[in-house]
Formats: C-alpha cells, sequence, structure tokens
C-alpha cells in the first residue's frame, strides 16, 4: 500500500506543483505575448499537418499491414514502428541524413526542386509525423484486423467495388479506431521535441514549437514556460477523456 | 434460369467438390451437418473464394471456369447472399442498407432510397427505415437482409442458414414468412442448412453434403426414404447398413447378415425402422427371419417410447414401449434376443 501510494504521489506531485506554481494572475498576459502566441499557432499547424499527412499515408499502410501477406511484412512493419521506441533525437538524426543539404534524398530535393526541409516549417512537420505516425498505424491496424471481414464480403456481393467497399463500408466501420489513431498521433505530434529540435532546430516563428518555446522559457521566462506547460498539460488531459471509454473502461 | 455448378476449391485442408444444378423456381436446399462446406459452397458460388477447378454457369454464363481463366469478380455477378447472421451494416440505416445494393450499381440516391422504401414495404416493415440495425429484432433484421438483396434484383439467391440466428420459438412464423417470400422471387433459389426440419419444410430438392462432397440428393421424400449416408439416417431416425446381396441375404459391411423379402442384387443399402425391431428375453420361435442376440448399452425415452441402443452384430436401434421395457425387465448392460422380420428390411441399391 505504501508503496502503490509512493507510486501515485510520483505522478500526482509533479501535477501540483505546475498548478501551485502557475501565476494565475498574469496567466493570460504571458499566453498573449507574441512569443508564445507564434509557438501556439506553430504547433497547431505543424500537429495538425503531421497528422493530415498520417492519416493520407498511415491508412493505406495500416490496411496493407492488415490485410495482406507479402515476403518482408513483418520487417516493413518493425519497421514503420519503430519510431515509437527509438529515441527521437536519433530519429532527427536519421531524417538529417535523408533529407539534410548532404542526406541520400535532400541534394536530390534541393538540386530538382529547390526543396529545403531541413530547418524549416516544412521540416517541423516531416519530424512530428515521423514520429507520430506509428500511433496511428498501430490503432488503425488493430481496428481492421478486429472488424469482422464478412461486411466487406456482403458489400461486395451487394455490387460494391472495392474503392467502394473501403469508402462505404470498411473506413466507416474502423471509425472509433480512425478517431482514436489520429488523436494520438496528433498528441504525439504536439508533444514532439527531440526530433524536431535536431532536425528543424529552434527558429521562432518557424520551427519553434510549443515543447521547444517551454524548453527554452525556462531559462529566460519561466512564467511563460509554466503557462504553456499547462497549456500542453490541457490538451493532454482534453485527450484522455476523450478516449477514456476506451482505456479507463466504462467506469 | 438455371444453375449449373461443378466446384473444386481447397481451404487450407478442407476439401471442397460439389456438383450441383438447380433450375428457376426450384428451392433446393444443401442439408449437412456443421463444418460440411456449406458456407464455403455458397462463398465459392458468390465468388468470395476462388474456384481451383471446375465451372459455375448461370442462365448460359460462364461465372467462372478456372480453365479458361474466367472469373466474374463478386460485385458483377447477379448473385445475392443473405449472410446467416444477416450482416446489416452497423453505420448505416435500415432504409440505407437496403439502398446500398442500388447505390453501388450506380443508381441516384433519390431513386435508390425511393425504391429501397418500397422493398420495406413489401417485407412488411414500412416505418423501420430510420433505425440502425442494431435495434432491430432477429425476424425484422432477417426481413431487411432479405429485402437488401432482393433489391439488386438477382438472378440466384443464395441464403445461408437463414433462420440459424432466430429464437426457436419465433422460427415456424419466421419459416412461413420467408417461405412466403421466396415463392414471389423467379430467380433460382439455394439455401443451406444444417436443420433438417427447415430444408423439408422449405425445400423442392434437397442436396446432402458431408465433409465437402455431396452424398446423396432428391426430394425430401426420396431422401428420407432412402438414406445413403449415416448422416441422414440418423437424421430420420432409422438404422442404414450397407452390403452385398445374394440370394435375399445381405452380408453386411460391418459384419453380421440380414435376410430380406426384396429382391435385389450387388451392393445395397438396408434400412430397419426402430419401430419395426422386436426384442425377447428367450430365442423366439415362429416367422422373423432375422434373429440374433445383442447386448442393451443404452436406453432413451423419447416420447412415448424408449430407444434401445444394441451392440451385437449387427448392431441396432431399437424402439419400444416403456411397458414392453417394463415386461422384460431391460436395463443396461442385459442380453437380449433380437428379431427383424424380413418383409421390414428394405433394399435399395447402393
Amino acid at each position: 500500500m505504501i508503496l502503490a501510494g509512493a507510486g501515485a504521489a510520483f505522478f500526482i506531485v509533479p501535477l501540483v506543483g505546475l498548478l501551485v506554481r502557475t501565476p494565475w494572475m498574469s496567466a493570460w498576459h504571458e499566453l498573449g505575448s507574441p512569443e508564445v502566441l507564434a509557438a501556439l499557432r506553430l504547433s497547431l499547424l505543424a500537429s495538425f499537418s503531421a497528422t493530415a499527412i498520417a492519416l493520407v499515408l498511415g491508412v493505406p499502410l495500416a490496411w496493407t499491414f492488415a490485410r495482406l501477406t507479402f515476403p518482408g511484412r513483418s520487417v516493413l512493419r518493425a519497421l514503420t514502428v519503430l519510431p515509437m521506441v527509438l529515441p527521437p533525437v536519433v530519429g532527427g538524426v536519421a531524417l538529417l541524413l535523408a533529407f539534410g543539404r548532404q542526406g541520400l534524398l535532400g541534394g536530390w530535393l534541393a538540386t530538382a526542386f529547390g526543396i529545403h526541409l531541413p530547418f524549416t516549417t516544412a521540416g517541423a512537420i516531416i519530424a512530428e509525423t515521423f514520429v507520430a505516425m506509428p500511433f496511428l498505424v498501430i490503432t488503425v491496424e488493430a481496428g481492421l484486423r478486429s472488424m469482422d471481414t464478412r461486411f466487406e464480403d456482403a458489400a461486395r456481393t451487394l455490387g460494391a467495388s472495392r474503392w467502394t467497399v473501403l469508402w462505404r463500408v470498411t473506413l466507416p466501420l474502423v471509425r472509433p479506431s480512425l478517431i482514436a489513431g489520429a488523436v494520438l498521433c496528433w498528441a504525439r505530434a504536439l508533444g514532439e521535441f527531440g526530433a524536431t529540435i535536431t532536425f528543424a532546430g529552434n527558429f521562432p516563428g518557424r520551427t519553434q514549437t510549443m515543447p521547444l518555446a517551454v524548453y527554452l522559457a525556462l531559462e529566460t521566462n519561466p512564467d511563460a514556460a509554466i503557462v504553456l506547460s499547462l497549456v500542453l498539460l490541457a490538451v493532454s488531459l482534453a485527450v484522455l477523456i476523450g478516449l477514456r471509454d476506451r482505456w479507463l473502461g466504462a467506469s | 434460369m438455371t444453375l449449373e455448378a461443378r466446384i473444386r476449391a481447397s481451404l487450407g485442408a478442407f476439401e471442397l467438390d460439389v456438383e450441383l444444378a438447380v433450375a428457376a423456381g426450384e428451392l433446393v436446399a444443401v442439408l449437412g451437418p456443421n463444418g460440411a462446406g456449406k458456407t464455403s459452397l455458397l462463398r465459392a458460388l458468390a465468388g468470395l473464394v476462388p474456384v481451383s477447378a471446375g465451372r459455375v454457369t448461370l442462365d448460359g454464363v460462364v461465372l467462372e471456369d478456372p480453365a479458361e481463366g474466367i472469373r466474374v469478380p463478386s460485385e458483377r455477378r447477379p448473385i445475392g447472399l443473405v449472410f446467416q447472421d444477416y450482416l446489416l451494416f452497423p453505420h448505416l440505416s435500415v432504409l440505407e442498407n437496403v439502398a446500398f445494393g442500388l447505390r453501388a450499381r450506380g443508381m441516384a440516391r433519390a431513386v435508390a432510397v425511393a425504391q429501397a422504401g418500397r422493398w420495406l414495404d413489401r417485407v412488411g416493415l414500412p416505418a423501420e427505415g430510420g433505425r440502425r440495425p442494431a435495434s432491430l429484432s432477429g425476424g425484422q433484421a432477417q426481413r431487411i437482409a432479405l429485402a437488401r438483396v432482393l433489391a439488386c434484383n438477382p438472378a440466384l439467391l443464395l441464403l445461408d442458414e437463414p433462420m440459424a440466428a432466430l429464437d426457436a420459438s419465433t422460427r415456424v412464423e419466421f419459416r412461413r414468412d420467408l417461405r412466403r417470400h421466396l415463392e414471389s422471387f423467379r430467380g433460382v433459389r439455394l439455401l443451406v442448412t444444417h436443420d433438417p426440419v427447415e430444408a423439408m419444410a422449405m425445400a423442392d430438392r434437397l442436396v446432402v453434403l458431408e465433409n465437402g462432397h455431396v452424398l446423396q440428393s432428391g426430394t425430401p421424400a426420396d431422401v428420407t426414404q432412402h438414406p445413403r449416408s449415416r448422416y441422414v439416417a440418423d437424421l430420420v431416425g432409422v438404422n442404414l447398413f450397407r452390403g452385398r446381396v445374394s440370394h435375399n441375404v445381405i452380408t453386411l459391411a460391418g459384419g453380421g447378415s440380414l435376410t430380406t423379402a426384396g429382391a435385389a442384387d450387388g451392393d445395397v443399402f438396408a434400412v430397419v425402422h426402430p419401430r419395426t425391431v422386436a426384442l425377447y428375453r428367450t430365442r423366439p420361435d415362429g416367422t422373423p427371419r432375422n434373429v440374433w442376440e445383442g447386448r442393451a448399452v443404452d436406453l432413451d425415452l423419447e416420447g412415448d417410447r424408449v430407444r434401445v441402443r444394441l451392440t451385437g452384430s449387427p448392431p441396432i436401434v431399437a424402439e419400444v414401449t416403456p411397458a414392453a421395457v417394463r415386461e422384460l425387465g431391460l436395463d443396461r448392460g442385459d442380453q437380449v434376443w433380437v428379431a427383424v422380420k424380413a418383409t421390414e428390411v428394405n433394399v435399395y441399391p447402393a
């Protein structure tokens, strides 16, 4: 019991600390400061863009993993979920080596299209997508696997093409997984720090997302850091409450 | 309009090898125990399972012929399949479910919805269009599933255990209902079931499927009078023997012999109804031509009769009255004499 209490306290005390130290009087003022607003705006832009990319690329990937068998499937699947366990900094380094000026694709992208990803907002989005997309892929794949595929059979015998089956039957039936996956993906993207700072740097207004701003502000303006942290905490709580049926049961 | 199918398909370790012909207006029931391959047969006909060899034609149009490389995809076969648990799309309303096939075939939304509404009328559920399938009763879901399929105007209607998802208490009523709906359908009708009562009540012709193979087909009366497998014999509740007859004596494949009054030659099936099997404590004299000693291994009260399962050569089941059991003082493990008149051994070619 004591150990369990200590365990619970371990999680609760930091949160209480954050709330106690919050400068409630000046909170609104801090939130309105241009730097904070810029970071907030950039964070929302990058995290929603990353989620959109993850949906467009991740859902077909999840479908492939759930429905097709091909040689190397498990290896490919392991590689795509690797970012979930990979230290984000390593992800950032890997992205630099791929899309950096000297990188595998970066040089070609720069000369052929004039696209420079590192240290740009696009780069921040790429970094967040890299780290967050596996959450979507895993969740949607699980949803597709647990779905009764005979609904798809029924749709086909009713004359629906594969495309119609996908849009009118498969995706609506895995909607809960799609929503959960997208929310998890978005929350992870919002909190992304390591890969972003490594690959995209820390330029206010361009690549400085909220977590980077919190880290920086802790040195110069602790109150702003606390207020920003509080905003991120609120977002996390909202996600948890939104998905509570999934994780905490119906209690 | 006819369906002609020769289907060979391997599904894992299971081999399906079926030949089947169904004419328009005919309702054929494929009857077989669970795992016989009934659902696989329907899925193969609907194009959901690839056929490895054979040929499926409907009204002369080849739907599948691996040898010629023909395989019409499911969505372009004029086939309606009512699934065992109906599989109404849970995220669509009842009306949208019925309109689904029409929409998938490119019909404009308004037209499809209007037509779906008329189908709801036809199956007697005009007011349920706005509901979700989850809120329907089993019988309502069955009728919606049927409407959803019939709305697409299929040439071949397949039904997979249409009654299995219903309560036993409502089955009789819905069987009558389903039969009425099926009668108004002009195409080819094929239903699979493991319930012999359902098969007999609905079908014009039975096809008995066991272990992926057709064992027997014919009218319900023909199948029940001349069972050709243990499965059918058990369904009907008769003793089935197989053997070789010569000069009125059948030498049984499982040991023992039976004398028959009928004239036949070669390999035969012999059926003995349990009610015609008489039991005695001492060896009976007189007319019975078949007398042998057996041991009662099981006594079961069924209705007003006791079914006595006997080992011996051959083993047999007798049906006697409870009074007879009392008179004989019969109990499990007792030795008795079994007698069957030669005229009660019905013989037909194997």
